[in-house]
């Protein structure tokens, strides 16, 4: 076993490493070797590496939403703003279309959220019930469409048919339940006892008055994580607004974003072919500044629900 | 009889779900016909003459199929050798470290991007790989090396897609490791202790073969998506100076399908991607249920 050691721990542990380890206590923090030490080391300054690359471009596009152009094209922008002013970040929040957007966002996130949880849970319960007949066949007609879809064209052709387009139905009810939430909603529905539904039932309470007075005060945690996904993805997705709608009042922030940078980039790889920019460059300031409007309401919530996902997705790794 | 009165509520709570796969996956599935038909918007799908297999033999014919194919392979591929190593790698550091604030503040940070749009991760990648004024080039003029044209370069921007995607998914991907990880016995590290392991030796000997399941099963879940890819980070990454290796099949049905009304030909090659797709996740589901014992189903 001991011999072993160096040829498991690979490259790190060159430095000396005594044979035997001389602390074999069973209590928690044994006496570390110095291998071990430079190890740990290794592995937090990996860590806080992986976790500076990851936040780095976030933080430079904060610093550039405030920075001067001429401070930027300079390069001397890094992770603070440099000739600070907050010039491109009003001209963005004076732009009524942008404003626009943001509120048409808001109004999607939270009307097509709330519609999402309702009818998961609503569809999710049955399911959890082991004493429903047919609930097999139904789940079967579930997960049918999570291995097959018609695919981009036959979707749009239906949306189209239902006269959806250019209205912000066609961003709610496509998505309006995913197969793969109700699986989840349902496998913690099944993790509440069943003698609590047999108790109360006896006490006279029926189907749909357990699920609302006890199952649902029950299930906070995973309402909060389901509905993080659900909210997470109304207010991210873009390709829905770009497939549907055109009317400019209806365009989604993501939308909206896209178009401005849409525009910057053609331009960015035609500068690069090129060298030389012939179209008006937008402003490097001003992107940064919409792509932090775009993202700061993510940034206020995120502190606050974030200790749901870990929780709560966890569920997502049993089976349902 | 009985059953039916008892929980009659329980199926009429079904109701909305069911006209709602219906409407938004089994009609679309039907619509499937328009990939043998020669479609007209103006007679709809029904209306519409029959082609036959013609969408098929043109989808095959055209140079853009090839490379959209490949395209997709190749960027699902290196998806699979990159993005897929890279939670595990993170869980188990995160694992090894025992302070506590660290472990959360890294954790927070690192699942961040998951929880932006690609059009927020793709305009900042296009600010940040800028030539001009980006700051990755600003550091490599420092450097002393001449400017990196990332997103014109072919092979440079195939590197940037997949160091996205990286960045986008590795931190919430170490989710379910980390999950499986804290399942593990802790008399098994105890037992390795006593056997005069070190934390290194730990890794390999306890903690990867504990959580193999988990990482067999998310790979042939992965190889089982292979030829399906997400439209919203090819979308929002392409542009056409490398239109070679950046058109993928979804964009290419969204080009053509949509913007161009070529609606049969793009409805088959759409079809033919979803066929592949369902026969590699039931094999990989296959395979996953072999290995594992659960697989998705």
């Amino acid at each position: 076993m001991v011999s072993g050691g160096s040829a498991g721990g690979e490259t790190r542990k060159a430095p000396a490493r005594p044979g035997a380890r001389s602390g074999t206590r069973l209590r928690k923090r044994p006496r570390r070797t110095p291998g071990e030490r430079v190890f740990e080391s290794a592995v937090y300054i990996l860590l806080i590496l992986f976790t500076f690359i990851c936040l780095f471009p976030f933080l430079n596009t904060l610093a550039s939403a405030f920075s001067s152009s001429n401070a930027i094209q300079t390069g001397k922008v890094l992770l603070w703003p440099v000739e600070f002013q907050t010039g491109s970040m009003a001209m963005i929040l004076e732009d009524s279309s942008v404003i626009r957007a943001l509120l048409v966002t808001v109004f999607l996130t939270v009307v097509g959220t709330s519609l999402n949880l309702l009818f998961t849970i609503i569809t999710a319960y049955p399911l959890s019930r082991r004493d429903l007949k047919g609930r097999g066949i139904f789940m079967r007609f579930m997960v049918v469409t999570m291995l097959f879809s018609g695919g981009m064209i036959p979707l749009f052709l239906v949306v189209k048919s239902l006269h959806l387009l250019n209205t912000l139905w066609a961003l709610i009810l496509p998505g309006l339940i995913s197969a793969f939430n109700v699986i989840i909603m349902k496998s913690f529905f099944q993790s509440i006892p069943d003698e609590l539904r047999e108790a109360s039932i006896m006490d006279g309470c029926g189907n749909i008055r357990y699920l609302v007075r006890i199952l649902l005060p029950l299930s906070g945690a995973s309402l909060a994580t389901i509905g993080l996904f659900y909210a997470v993805g109304h207010w991210n997705s873009y390709f829905g607004a770009v497939l549907y709608i055109d009317d400019p009042d209806l365009l989604t922030l993501q939308a909206k974003l896209r178009n401005i940078l849409l525009l910057s980039q053609m331009d960015t790889s035609l500068e690069q072919m090129s060298m030389e920019s012939k179209f008006t460059v937008i402003q490097e300031s001003l992107k940064a500044a919409v792509i932090v409007v775009a993202t700061v309401p993510i940034l206020i919530v995120y502190p606050f629900l974030q200790r749901y996902f870990v929780k709560g997705s966890m569920l997502g790794s049993v089976k349902g | 009889m009985k059953e039916w009165k008892r929980n009659y509520d329980l199926y009429l709570l079904l109701v909305p779900a069911a006209v709602f796969f219906i409407v938004f996956a089994y009609i679309p599935m039907g619509g499937l016909v328009i990939a043998f038909k020669d479609y007209n918007i103006f007679q709809g799908v029904w209306d519409s003459g029959w082609a036959g297999l013609d969408n098929f033999r043109e989808m095959l014919s055209i140079p853009e199929f090839f490379r959209i194919t490949r395209n997709t392979l190749m960027l699902n591929l290196l998806g699979l050798l990159v993005c897929f190593p890279a939670p595990i790698v993170l869980a188990l550091m995160l694992n090894e470290v025992r302070a506590r604030s660290l472990k959360r503040i890294s954790q927070s940070l690192l699942y961040l991007p998951h929880f932006m749009s690609w059009i927020v991760l793709g305009g900042i990648v296009y600010a940040v790989l800028s030539p001009k004024y980006g700051v990755v080039n600003q550091l490599l003029r420092w450097a002393g090396v001449e400017e990196i044209y990332f997103m014109a370069d072919q092979t440079w921007w195939v590197i940037v897609y997949t160091l996205s995607a990286v960045w986008q998914s590795a931190g919430w991907g170490t989710i379910i490791y980390l999950a499986a990880i804290t399942a593990i016995d802790p008399a098994l590290y105890e037992a390795a202790s006593i056997d005069g392991a070190g934390r290194i030796r730990k890794i390999f000997s306890v903690t990867l073969p504990s959580i193999m399941p988990t990482i067999v099963i998310l790979f042939i879940l992965a190889v089982g998506q292979m030829v399906s890819i997400g439209i919203e980070q090819p979308l929002a990454l392409a542009n056409p100076v490398v239109g070679d290796v950046s058109e993928v099949i979804s964009t290419y049905i969204y080009q053509v399908g949509i913007k161009q009304g070529e609606f049969g030909l793009t409805t088959a090659v759409g079809m033919v991607q979803s066929v592949i797709n369902l026969c590699l996740v039931v094999t990989a589901n296959h395979f996953a249920r072999k290995a594992g014992g659960e697989g998705l189903w």
